[in-house]
């Protein structure tokens, strides 16, 4: 599905992305560890052509993302904030995502219904702007709004810090949920050990921009990566 | 802020140095006389500027009330802040030389010296009565109603608001020692300025940030136009919900009454046919350069959602185009009064409506795309003067919307005559029209090629 060759990103004189290959089959669910400027970030926006590669690019679905748009409909993301429109209600987001997607009100309805415990009452109907909510369900609603129009790669940054307890199990669930289909191939990036290796088929490891560690995931895993970033 | 405040610098003191001579020239009175009369105006539209753009203290407290300070120095502080405001010492430039002029030509150094600490205790007053009524928009917009008809009916003669103000100034040369009132007045207004604000000073007292009531809005009758209707509806909300654009809208409504200083033989040196096209360029295009000339800053804080969501670029910019025209029709209806002012005054609205929507609608969308200024939605605070706004290329593309239809007008007044003129211009607006599609895949490259640069730009917060 995705396939990186010999990618990297320089500002001046620092290297803070450099991957010689890496390569997603389709309906993995992928994820990414590494401390703050690991380069975790520098990939998901090299993946949405959100910024340039140095060297080296990225093919997604036969599509390389820095030359040609096609990408899009099949590709959706959460990185942060940016992701969404402050002045509109969660509801109008959704349903303008929708139409961006080809799905008309019904369908973004149906799909939110699906969510409605993740929610927990306090996105919809709450007469509130996406900009005065606070930021975990700011994130609740960025998160879901990236389901809409049956992706088949969606990349999700953070997706759990900012989240209440109860918000976090029941994203985990609805992530191996995602992981569980076939055709969908979800990246998630995360600073939560324990999170990670719980919803994820294989695990990467990044280190100042180069991958170190490259897991498929067992009872194992977390000991191995408590050990890595511990010592 | 610099080209901005520099401009303001450069007028103050140029009428700081002439106000004097002119008015002497004009052989209206006694110059300080005339000023006093007129200073009331110029204290309620300084309010009125303060208003909109001043940039309010409160912002950055909140970092400071957790760190060792008493809550008295947080709020010395913050008020100390707005004293040395741009807003406060612009005017020095016209009032000092104003001054030095007065005593150059024999006036009283005492009662200059009363008349000038005066203003300078009436200027401070204004500061902080700004930051008593800040965000009453109620408040607001009554003051700035009754000065309207104030400056109405004086101009009328009906009632002239002067006769009573000019006086009152006058008193502050005439009895220097009067000067006393004024900066009492401001002591009181320090005062309570600082009460008010050390008794608020809590995250959910004046601190917190106002949360308006949200209502979801469907606009389906836009749905009629397919994906075009997806991006207005946004537009439109956009424009509703945000105060920054809110206040470009109106900016765009009020030079549609620009003309009427072109066409009434109001200004002699606008008084020209030349002129009178560049009206029409800007009674028609108000919208299309207050508004347009941001695209696509608009939605720079969500820039990045934009760009990888499933937009292409082409239907992006459409229904940027669109909003542009549908506002230059409308701008262009609501102008249909300058048929008061004769025919040429109409043709020259009506040949800058076709130029504008055939040519400037992709000057605007072209030059945008250099305009790398994060827009902050919801301040008004930095509106203009973003330096970032006036680089080489957007000047450079400034030049032919505003000169190229005043040439093509010449052209056709000095060979066929003033009809020929407009017609020449409207010709050209249309044939814009005919190259769209061509116009439009020279924008989309640009702005595919500016990508990296804008998303990198939005990123550092405005």
């Amino acid at each position: 599905m995705i396939t990186v060759n010999n990618l990297s990103k320089t500002y001046g004189a620092n290297t803070v992305l450099n991957i010689k290959s890496l390569e997603i089959p389709k309906g993995q669910s992928f994820g990414l560890v590494g401390n703050n400027g690991a380069g975790k970030t520098t990939l998901f926006s090299l993946l949405l052509d959100l910024i340039q590669p140095s060297t080296g690019h990225i093919i997604s679905n036969d599509v390389q993302v820095d030359q040609s748009e096609a990408w899009k409909p099949f590709t959706s993301a959460f990185i942060d904030e940016t992701f969404l429109i402050g002045y509109l209600t969660p509801e109008e987001y959704f349903y303008f995502i929708g139409e961006l997607r080809g799905r008309n009100k019904a369908d973004v309805d149906a799909l939110l219904s699906e969510f409605e415990d993740f929610f927990h009452g306090e996105i919809l109907g709450q007469k509130k702007y996406l900009r005065d909510l606070s930021k975990g369900n700011q994130k609740k609603a960025g998160i879901v709004a990236s389901f809409i129009g049956n992706p088949e790669v969606v990349i999700l940054d953070e997706p759990f810090a900012n989240l209440d307890p109860t918000t976090q199990i029941r994203l985990k669930g609805i992530i191996k949920e995602l992981a569980e289909k076939e055709e969908v191939t979800v990246l998630v990036s995360s600073h939560d050990l324990i999170h990670v290796t719980e919803v994820c088929e294989r695990i990467v490891v990044l280190n100042k921009g180069e991958i170190v560690k490259d897991i498929e995931t067992s009872t194992e895993t977390l000991k191995e990566l408590e050990t890595f970033f511990g010592g | 802020m610099a080209l901005g405040a520099l401009y303001f610098i450069a007028v103050f003191l140029s009428l700081g140095f002439g106000t004097y001579f002119i008015i002497e020239k004009a052989e209206l009175g006694d110059p300080l006389r005339v000023v006093n009369k007129f200073l009331i105006y110029y204290l309620v539209f300084d309010l009125v500027f303060r208003y909109m753009l001043q940039k309010m203290p409160v912002t950055n407290i909140k970092p400071l009330l957790y760190l060792p300070f008493k809550k008295s120095q947080v709020v010395h502080y913050s008020l100390g802040k707005t004293i040395v405001s741009f807003f406060n010492w612009s005017h020095a430039f016209f009032f000092v030389p104003f001054s030095i002029i007065l005593l150059t030509q024999g006036y009283e150094v005492i009662n200059v010296i009363g008349w000038h600490l005066g203003f300078m205790a009436l200027i401070y007053c204004n500061n902080f009565i700004n930051v008593l009524v800040n965000n009453k928009d109620n408040v607001f917009y009554l003051i700035a109603g009754v000065f309207i008809l104030l400056g109405v009916s004086q101009y009328y003669g009906w009632f002239d608001i002067t006769a009573y103000t000019g006086p009152l100034f006058d008193k502050l040369y005439d009895i220097p020692i009067t000067a006393i009132i004024p900066w009492a007045i401001l002591i009181a207004l320090f005062v309570t300025s600082f009460n008010y604000f050390k008794k608020n000073m809590f995250l959910d007292g004046g601190l917190a940030t106002k949360v308006t009531e949200a209502k979801t809005e469907n606009l389906d009758w836009l749905n009629r136009f397919g994906n075009l209707g997806t991006f207005l509806k946004n537009d439109i909300k956009l424009i509703k919900r945000n105060k920054r654009a809110r206040s470009a809208v109106i900016a765009g409504f009020f030079f549609i009454f620009y003309g009427l200083l072109f066409f009434t033989g109001a200004v002699d040196s606008y008084d020209n046919p030349f002129m009178k096209i560049f009206a029409g360029i800007f009674v028609t295009g108000g919208f299309l350069f207050s508004f347009g000339q941001y695209v696509p800053s608009w939605d720079s804080s969500y820039y990045p959602l934009m760009m990888s969501q499933n937009i292409q670029y082409r239907e992006y910019l459409t229904s940027k185009w669109y909003l542009v025209i549908i506002a230059t029709v409308i701008s262009t209806v609501l102008a249909s009064f300058y048929l008061y002012f004769g025919w040429e005054a109409y043709a020259a609205v009506l040949a800058g409506a076709v130029y504008n929507v055939g040519i400037n609608s992709y000057l605007v969308l072209w030059g945008g795309a250099y305009v790398k200024t994060p827009i902050d939605l919801t301040s008004n605070k930095k509106a203009f003067g973003d330096k970032q706004a006036f680089n080489a290329k957007t000047l450079l593309i400034t030049l032919p919307k505003l000169l190229l239809p005043i040439i093509i007008y010449t052209i056709g007044h000095f060979t066929l005559g003033p009809a020929a003129g407009y017609i020449f211009v409207a010709v050209f607006g249309l044939l814009g029209f005919v190259f769209k599609n061509k116009m439009f895949a020279i924008i989309e490259r640009i702005y595919k090629k500016e990508k990296y640069k804008t998303l990198l730009a939005y990123k550092q917060k405005a």
